[in-house]
């Protein structure tokens, strides 16, 4: 679903990916676990379309699709959904507009109408209820005062009403005690399905308790310095990060 | 103040030549002491220090004709453009090109009176307040009455009716008797590019007092001059804002004066500048009395070859202890050539006081973009968004939605129009 092939991306000339290829398939929750200032984050920005990250060589690929032609938003609209490490507080929109206003941007680009007020407040306090979110805090501007487990649970509401086909996910665990934690995890794992790919990006192997990946990639100075299955999740968390960073230098 | 130029401008011999021939004028002595008031200081020009960014004297090559009390067919013109036009509050004073329209005023509230009558001059040293009062052939008073406690705004409509190169005068009063509590909203509407207007509203409020005050300016004016003076009494409370989205060039001055202990006063604006207009809002608030507070909170989106400009100076005066005063100016440009000129002031001459000032002038902030467009929400309309809010932050601190209401649309279509978006063109790839 996902291909990234020989991708190598600098920062105001700085590099931070250095060839880095990987896949994920249709269906498959793959995680990346790395440790801090190894480009996970810059990985997600780039599949999402942050500008200011220039790609020096290398591909994208989202079934086929070269994603790094298209703005943030073409992305988003080929279902594309980067849930935020840091979600962005937007003071004066509230976020019960944004949410609206980004759910008919999708039906608009699928060419389907607008959904009634009625309609889209039932889908907004069915997913809430799961999260475990009140409609009152979506009628507060848009993550202004809102906690860390607060904005990483909107992050997920708003992944669970765009419904998208691949959904990275940049470190949702940090900042999150363990009841979020849970309800997040529980939140990711039910849309779960076999046409949807996650990428999920994390320094603890914690949040693989929650979120059983079934590929986890370990990566070390802008690279992918190792792959296998959840046991490597556990390996990290005995062994730390060292020895694959030095395989990588 | 001393005449910098020997030599009259083209507009100012033009000024002349309408006041001596307009006896209305020039035969009362308090409008020809006000006239040589004028004279004396000529049309401002960057050396005068509150005039700054904005040089009138060069900016008005020509002075438009006076425009002559309204007749019956203007009185029905404005008629028409009444009828189409959504009303916000309950009554109507209506002035058409300065004049007072008595016919067509309406529905006031019964604790509000209002007398068509002579005006004092205001204690405010401008060329531009004094021209007003010498060029204004009609004049009016909104008096609240003590106990009144209207809760649905009053509305000002300044009509322009005409499509022909005109001057219109219009001089106000606005007293409100102690403890009662009102709204006005001031709608400047059917300038074309040929109007130059100079629009006084002197507000006087009596102890205790509460007023909400909303000015919106959406017409096509050549020029816009609006000074409004407003002094408070103790315990008084003044909230005034101001939205400018339209008009060539516009000049709001704002004088203020908290003459009473523990008075309060918050002042806002949204200007909202395309194409190659410019709107410079120009204001000064004195402190005179122990614990008075002032907020000033405007804010400007600035695109194509706009200028905007905010001037803010607050004098805490010697007397004045306790004073709490915070100025914030904050602008957002949209393309390369847009400009903003942003210069608030503190004069302290008291110790005791708490008073800040802020200014930013930026661009939309590309972290709130990418996020807006990583859900899917097309740039032109992520910009939009933003923009609203920033605009809508500023409009919301009158804090009743009856007024919020008309502010939010205006805004929304200045969006719409496109104007405003057209730096999406330019900043894609």
């Amino acid at each position: 679903m996902l291909e990234i092939e020989h991708l190598s991306v600098t920062v105001h000339g700085k590099p931070i990916l250095d060839d880095l290829s990987l896949s994920v398939k249709a269906g498959e929750v793959a995680a990346i676990m790395g440790p801090n200032g190894s480009g996970k984050s810059t990985l997600s920005y780039v599949i999402a379309g942050k500008p200011h990250y220039v790609v020096t060589s290398g591909r994208v690929l989202l079934e086929g699709e070269d994603l790094l032609a298209l703005d943030p938003t073409e992305r988003a609209l080929k279902g594309v959904f980067l849930a935020f490490q840091y979600p962005i507080e937007i003071p004066g929109v509230a976020t019960m507009t944004f949410l609206k206003t980004a759910l008919n941007a999708g039906r608009r680009a699928r060419g389907e109408s607008d959904l009634t007020t009625p309609e889209f407040m039932r889908r907004v306090r069915e997913a809430s209820q799961l999260l475990k979110i009140d409609l009152e805090m979506l009628r507060r501007p848009l993550n202004v005062g809102f906690s860390g487990g607060e904005k990483k649970r909107l992050e997920i509401l708003q992944m669970a009403l765009i419904q998208p086909r691949m959904a990275v996910l940049d470190e949702t665990d940090s900042g999150l005690d363990i009841d979020a934690l849970r309800i997040v995890a529980e939140g990711v794992n039910r849309l779960r399905e076999p046409t949807r790919g996650f990428l999920v990006i994390t320094h603890y192997q914690r949040l693989l308790e929650h979120i059983r990946p079934d590929v986890v990639h370990v990566m070390a100075r802008g690279r992918i310095v190792a792959s296998g299955g959840p046991e490597l999740a556990l390996e990290l968390e005995r062994k730390g990060y060292r020895e694959f960073e030095e395989e990588a230098a | 103040m001393t005449a910098h130029f020997a030599e009259r401008s083209i507009a100012e011999s033009a000024l002349a030549r309408d006041f001596e021939a307009t006896h209305a004028l020039s035969r009362s002595p308090r409008r020809a002491a006000a006239f040589s008031r004028f004279q004396v200081q000529g049309l401002p020009t960057r050396r005068n220090e509150s005039w700054h960014y904005t040089d009138l004297r060069a900016a008005m090559r020509e002075a438009a004709p006076l425009a002559p009390p309204p007749d019956k067919q203007t009185i029905e013109a404005a008629r028409r453009m009444l009828q189409a036009r959504k009303p916000i509050g309950v009554g109507r004073v209506v002035l058409v090109n300065g004049a007072v329209a008595t016919e067509l005023s309406e529905g006031l509230p019964a604790s509000v009176v209002f007398e068509r009558e002579e005006l004092p001059s205001a204690d405010v040293d401008d060329a531009m307040v004094a021209l007003n009062e010498a060029m204004s052939l009609d004049a009016g008073e909104l008096k609240v009455l003590g106990g009144a406690a209207f809760t649905d705004p009053v509305e000002i409509i300044h009509l322009t009716v005409g499509e022909h190169a005109q001057a219109t005068y219009s001089r106000l009063a606005i007293t409100v008797a102690a403890g009662a509590k009102a709204e006005f909203v001031e709608d400047f509407i059917g300038a074309t590019p040929g109007v130059q207007r100079n629009a006084s509203t002197l507000m006087a409020l009596a102890e205790n007092a509460k007023v909400k005050h909303v000015v919106m300016l959406n017409d096509q004016a050549g020029l816009h001059i609006e000074s409004q003076i407003a002094e408070l009494a103790p315990r008084a409370e003044l909230n005034a804002f101001a939205l400018v989205a339209g008009g060539a060039l516009t000049r709001r001055q704002l004088f203020v004066r908290l003459a009473g202990e523990e008075a309060k006063v918050a002042l806002g604006g949204l200007a909202l500048v395309d194409g190659s207009r410019r709107a410079d809002t120009t204001l000064q608030v004195n402190h005179k009395a122990t614990g008075g507070t002032s907020r000033e909170f405007y804010r400007a989106i600035v695109d194509d070859d706009g200028v905007g400009v905010f001037q803010g100076k607050i004098i805490v005066e010697k007397a004045a202890q306790k004073t709490d005063g915070a100025m914030k100016s904050q602008a957002i440009l949209l393309s390369p050539q847009a400009q903003m000129n942003a210069k608030p002031e503190l004069e302290i001459f008291a110790d005791d006081v708490a008073c800040g000032h802020g200014a930013t002038i930026g661009s939309l902030d590309p972290e709130q973009l990418f996020y807006l467009q990583a859900r899917g929400i097309p740039r032109a309309e992520a910009e939009s968004m933003l923009l609203e809010a920033f605009g809508r932050e500023a409009i919301d601190r009158i804090e009743d939605q009856r007024l919020i209401e008309p502010l939010r649309e205006a805004l929304g279509a200045w969006l719409a129009a496109g104007r405003g978006k057209a730096t999406s063109m330019r900043t894609l790839k």
